[in-house]
């Protein structure tokens, strides 16, 4: 991780993508690097749409605002809407397919999976599509080492859930690796034994 | 001093925890957006470590039970954003008076009035200086990062037992709701002494001769506490010279313990032709400034931030104008301590502001730009 890394989240009120900030900020301080933290509180934040940003990097971080994003995540087709203007090629993007159905750009670099389906159907847990979101990300882009982020994740969950959230975690990156299908396929195989 | 662990925190938690190392066991308070967090974090605090929290009906009603707690010989806290802090002024004028210690947090929102709660501004400077009425002294910190929230929250709280001085705490929104890594040096053993023990036989509560430690009620000592002027018992006088005498007092405190009072911080070229001044979140955009400017592109550039904004740090700002072309002062209003900086600049430097009230922070490339167009 050479430079400032800017991470938006963003989807709706209620997927947990405040906790996601926290828990991805929580992990970089953990793995030694600076890190800031900031959401949004406006009245958007109250229902509809939610935002928060993380931002990490080696060198002491002054300016806490997001001014080019590296990373985005879009979790409904609102966000995705609003957000893909503001990005530049070369930033990862990762989308929800479950809620995102496009337009995709060519030029930019989009990731497009079902995360909130894979929790529902494999976890049977909706709620933990945001730990599993964070492992797609770290998937994609090793912002944090990847032992110290399980940590943080088990460490950060509210009580008695770190062992769910963590196997939600892991889940992402299986779904980065190796993709909807297989996970699909393998799930239907364990159900049928 | 055990060694620190570097935590994730938000400025208004820091604050909060700040104050209850310092000692502070009583918050009276009424939430207010973006100030909540404090009240929120003082709650769960305060019991658990023998303190006493309440939420009052309103913000005036805050003010007087903090005031009320101090003189009872309880380290104080109240948190509110711009409209509580317009509410809590009779009763900030009421303690430096009469020289109640107490520290009022002012998380800032855009204003005038309920202004945008959510967004971010630095438009309470003037206010925090002059929002109560008559010549009163005050002591203003301003802090830029989650860490600068809680050492000056501790400066705060003993710089107001110490002078028997209200303190503000002037947070901007962007710092109190932000998260950031912190190392937290762990809380040492909290000496508690009793004051009582230390006060001579001939203690006055407001001694001609100069500061004098509060004694709280209930420690053996009787005496008057008003708002009026008063004499060295405390009891009122309308008297010219005592007048004239009680009010030099109030100021002779922050006079004397000036260097312990004004926090200013300055980075950059050693000889700097352009200088940015400036305080609270927009130090973070300075500071990102002069890495550019300075660090890689080795620009006469320098930057002067203020961690106390009021008592202004005149002599700091003077000697920088002596040695600069240009002084820009960067601000998240429309212009209120650039005058300070321009009446002490002295015609000295060219001192040019830098506003911005839409409720957005001033970035590094508007500042750098302005920068740029001032250097030789």
């Amino acid at each position: 991780m050479a430079k400032r890394q800017e991470i938006l989240l963003t989807g709706a009120g209620g997927q947990g993508l405040i906790l996601a900030s926290i828990v991805l900020a929580a992990a970089a301080v953990n793995d030694n690097k600076n890190v800031v933290q900031t959401q949004s509180y406006g009245p958007e934040a109250r229902g509809g749409a939610s935002m928060s940003s993380v931002i990490i990097d080696v060198d002491t971080i002054e300016y806490p605002k997001v001014t080019k994003p590296t990373v985005l995540l879009c979790m409904n087709q609102a966000s995705y809407n609003k957000y893909l203007s503001k990005v530049e090629p070369g930033c990862v993007i990762i989308t929800d397919s479950t809620f995102v159905s496009g337009p995709y750009k060519e030029e930019l670099q989009i990731k497009s999976l079902p995360i909130t389906r894979i929790a529902k159907e494999i976890l049977k847990r909706e709620v933990v599509a945001n730990m599993l979101a964070l492992g797609v990300i770290n998937a994609a882009t090793g912002l944090v080492n990847r032992d110290i982020f399980r940590e943080s994740v088990y460490e950060m969950a509210p009580k008695g859930s770190g062992e769910l959230n963590q196997k939600a975690f892991d889940l992402g990156y299986r779904l980065y690796e190796e993709g909807p299908e297989q996970l699909i396929r393998a799930a239907a195989q364990t159900s049928q034994q | 001093m055990a060694e620190a662990k570097p935590v994730l925190m938000q400025g208004n938690e820091a604050c909060a925890l700040g104050a209850l190392n310092a000692g502070v066991r009583f918050y009276a308070g009424y939430p207010i957006t973006p100030s909540t967090e404090i009240a929120e974090q003082m709650a769960v605090l305060l019991p658990e470590n023998g303190g006493v929290f309440i939420q009052m009906e309103d913000e005036i009603a805050s003010m007087a039970a903090v005031i009320g707690a101090s003189i009872g010989g309880m380290r104080t806290l109240t948190a509110t954003s711009g409209p509580g802090f317009s509410l809590k002024q009779e009763n900030l004028g009421y303690a430096i008076m009469a020289e109640i210690p107490c520290v009022v947090v002012n998380v800032q929102r855009v204003g005038p009035s309920t202004g945008v709660p959510t967004a971010p501004a630095q438009g309470d400077v003037m206010q925090a200086r002059w929002g109560t009425h008559g010549d009163h002294p005050i002591i203003v910190f301003s802090p830029a990062s989650v860490y600068e929230a809680y050492y000056l929250t501790i400066a705060a709280v003993n710089l107001s037992q110490k002078l028997r001085q209200p303190v503000i705490i002037l947070l901007d929104e962007v710092i109190g709701h932000m998260r950031e890594k912190v190392f937290i040096p762990e809380a040492g053993k909290l000496l508690v002494e009793k004051i009582s023990d230390h006060v001579p036989a001939d203690w006055k509560p407001y001694d001609e001769k100069g500061l004098t430690p509060l004694v709280p009620f209930g420690f053996g000592h009787y005496y008057h506490v008003t708002g009026l002027f008063h004499d060295q018992y405390g009891f009122p006088t309308g008297d010219p010279p005592q007048v004239e005498r009680a009010l030099d007092r109030l100021h002779a405190k922050l006079d004397r313990y000036r260097d312990e009072i004004v926090l200013t911080n300055y980075i950059g070229h050693k000889e700097p032709r352009v200088a940015i001044v400036t305080y609270g979140c927009t130090v973070r955009s300075a500071r990102s400034v002069v890495k550019r400017a300075f660090w890689q592109d080795r620009l006469p550039v320098g930057l002067l931030s203020l961690q106390t904004i009021w008592p202004f740090p005149a002599r700091e700002v003077e000697a920088l104008a002596k040695q600069v072309d240009v002084i820009i002062v960067p601000e998240m209003n429309m212009g209120q301590l650039v005058g300070e900086v321009d009446r002490y600049a002295c015609g000295q430097a060219k001192v040019i502001p830098l506003n911005r009230y839409d409720g957005e922070m001033i970035t590094p490339d508007q500042m750098f730009e302005l920068v740029g167009r001032w250097l030789p």
